[in-house]
């Protein structure tokens, strides 16, 4: 059973379609970027596998134990929050709110589970620090970390190496890689930075408001070549 | 720490401009104390003449809703700030504003004066209830001041208008309403006045109740939904994606900070109740970077200045909610200095 199965997802805002008839599984394990131009809809069809926005017509079901309490989602940072008093513990501990269910304050085992994942992430060093007074990279690690407290299946990254400069974002890719690895949370990542998302991935969906391209990197890099050998002949 | 004063020899120009700071701060802090070892009769018959009007009723009662309202202010004040809210206290103020001067001149409703179509017992019971709404102007104004706070909410979160613009236009437009009722009927009057700039004279009895109440609701919502609050605030994407319902909270916050301002308006006054809610926030970020050392220190802030700034108007006689500003205005003044040196 697949985490997440689109099924002719249609989304549209004020009468305009930004996603048409898109259909594809998230299966456990995945590593799957989501590339396209701007306004391609990649972001909106980000936000309908969050139930951030509901689809038009289309069904997007939650499989395999997944429900929607559980996604862990890393979103594009905002402005505010750069400068938000914050410490990296609090931040990170916010990612249990998920699972309290009824219970009104943390228990022991949401704060293990935070301790746990601030280790992982290697951001137990910075626990009092301010998360404003953080590079781009411990601000990335310490939101993953957050991430990881809401889910042990599935991470939804927005964008995640905008701002980051280049070793940074090797490096934050490297993090992505080993939790898709060694921990088996599946990923599915919005990106523009090509190159570097494609690195490590299994998967390739090309948004172009529908579906252009769905499939493995290899027969993506294949497509890609016989496409340019058209092109220069 | 007091090393810190004197040259290295071989400091920076980045190390020696943080020793100039520094010596400049010590230096602003031993003229206070030098000052007031010398005014120690003077500041302790403050405190003497303070502890006298401590006896008085009206006293007693300004400083219970103040010192709640205070505190409740601050709490909400955090979040409404950091979610780039703040001009949403000082929106609802004026509508608040408008609401009771409105209310007020209700009073002035007869049967006669209503359009002569309607029914005579519809005119009757119209007029009884607007007699009825001008004697007790709370309930109206409290009903008024939370539907705009979902208003402001709903515009501020779905419209294409930005949020400031939609809010100033709403408070303005309130203002306008009431000044315009206002002076349609009874004229700018001393309760006028009073609502503009507050009173301490203003708290009767029911009102200690009511910011009891009140306060007790905010408190105890506002640690039960710590957690979440605070998720909320820093990323309302994140919540919302992980089954938080966050436009219940963003409600919430709404309705706490409706009810906080129009306690708290009648004795801090329309102009200056927002200072409540932004002073305490803004000067607690000066020093402190963790959400809760945050959140206690506003808390604390904002009873310490309420406190003082009774002190000040009593023994000086300064109108109450400007005293109140103008301490917090220094503490803001104070913590970013400090906060600067520190840096």
């Amino acid at each position: 059973m697949a985490l997440i199965t689109m099924k002719d997802v249609t989304i549209a805002f004020e009468g305009v379609v930004a996603v048409e008839k898109v259909s594809f599984k998230v299966e456990p394990g995945d590593y799957l970027v989501v590339v396209g131009e701007n306004g391609s809809g990649k972001s909106t069809l980000m936000r309908a596998m969050l139930g951030l926005v509901r689809p038009r017509s289309g069904s997007i079901v939650y499989g395999d134990g997944l429900t929607r309490e559980r996604i862990g989602y890393l979103p594009q940072q905002t402005a505010a929050q750069r400068d938000f008093p914050a410490s990296v513990e609090e931040v990170v501990l916010s990612g249990c709110v998920n699972r309290m269910g009824r219970r009104f304050f943390y228990n022991r085992a949401d704060r293990e589970k935070a301790e746990a994942n601030m280790a992982l992430l290697d951001v137990t060093p910075l626990r009092r620090k301010s998360y404003r007074t953080l590079s781009g990279g411990q601000q990335q690690r310490t939101l993953l970390a957050r991430a990881l407290c809401a889910t042990d299946a599935i991470l939804l990254l927005d964008e995640p190496v905008t701002g980051l400069d280049p070793a940074a974002a090797s490096e934050f890719y490297d993090v992505i890689r080993d939790l898709n690895r060694s921990h088996g949370v599946a990923v599915v990542m919005v990106s523009h930075d090509l190159g570097g998302a494609m690195r490590d991935a299994g998967k390739v969906l090309v948004m172009n408001r529908g579906l252009d391209f769905f499939g493995g990197v290899e027969e993506y890099r294949a497509g890609l070549r016989e496409r340019t050998v058209e092109k220069r002949g | 720490m007091l090393q810190r004063l004197f040259a290295h020899p071989d400091e920076n120009s980045d190390a020696r401009h943080r020793r100039h700071k520094a010596v400049f701060l010590w230096a602003v802090l031993a003229l206070a104390l030098v000052w007031a070892l010398f005014n120690l009769r003077a500041i302790g018959a403050a405190f003497a003449e303070f502890a006298t009007y401590l006896g008085y009723k009206f006293i007693q009662r300004a400083l219970m809703v103040g010192g709640l309202v205070s505190l409740c202010a601050s709490l909400l004040g955090v979040t409404l700030v950091l979610k780039h809210y703040s001009m949403i206290g000082d929106g609802l103020s004026h509508v608040g504003f408008g609401a009771l001067t409105v209310a007020m001149a209700l009073g002035f409703v007869t049967a006669d004066s209503l359009p002569a179509f309607l029914p005579a017992p519809l005119r009757g019971g119209i007029a009884s209830l607007c007699r009825g709404i001008a004697a007790n102007p709370m309930p109206f104004t409290l009903v008024v001041v939370v539907l705009c706070a979902f208003l402001l909410l709903r515009i501020s979160e779905h419209s294409r208008m930005r949020g400031d613009s939609a809010i100033a236009l709403i408070s303005t437009s309130a203002l306008a309403a009431g000044v315009i009722v206002t002076s349609m009927t009874s004229g700018m009057n001393v309760d006028v006045y009073n609502y503009m700039f507050g009173s301490i004279l203003a708290m009767s009895a029911s009102d200690v109740y009511v910011s009891l109440a009140l306060s007790a609701v905010v408190l105890v919502l506002f640690v039960l939904f710590y957690p979440r609050i605070f998720a909320v605030t820093f990323d309302e994407a994140f919540a919302r994606a992980t089954g938080v319902r966050a436009g219940a909270f963003n409600m919430l916050i709404a309705l706490l900070t409706a009810l906080t301002v129009v306690v708290g308006m009648r004795m801090m006054g329309t102009l200056l109740i927002s200072s409540l809610i932004i002073f305490p926030a803004l000067s607690s970020m000066r020093l402190f970077s963790r959400f809760k050392a945050v959140t206690v220190c506003a808390a604390v802030v904002s009873v310490t200045c309420f406190a003082v700034g009774m002190l000040l108007s009593c023994v000086c006689s300064l109108p109450t909610g400007a005293g109140i500003v103008a301490v917090n205005l220094f503490v803001f003044i104070l913590f970013s200095a400090i906060g600067a040196v520190r840096a």
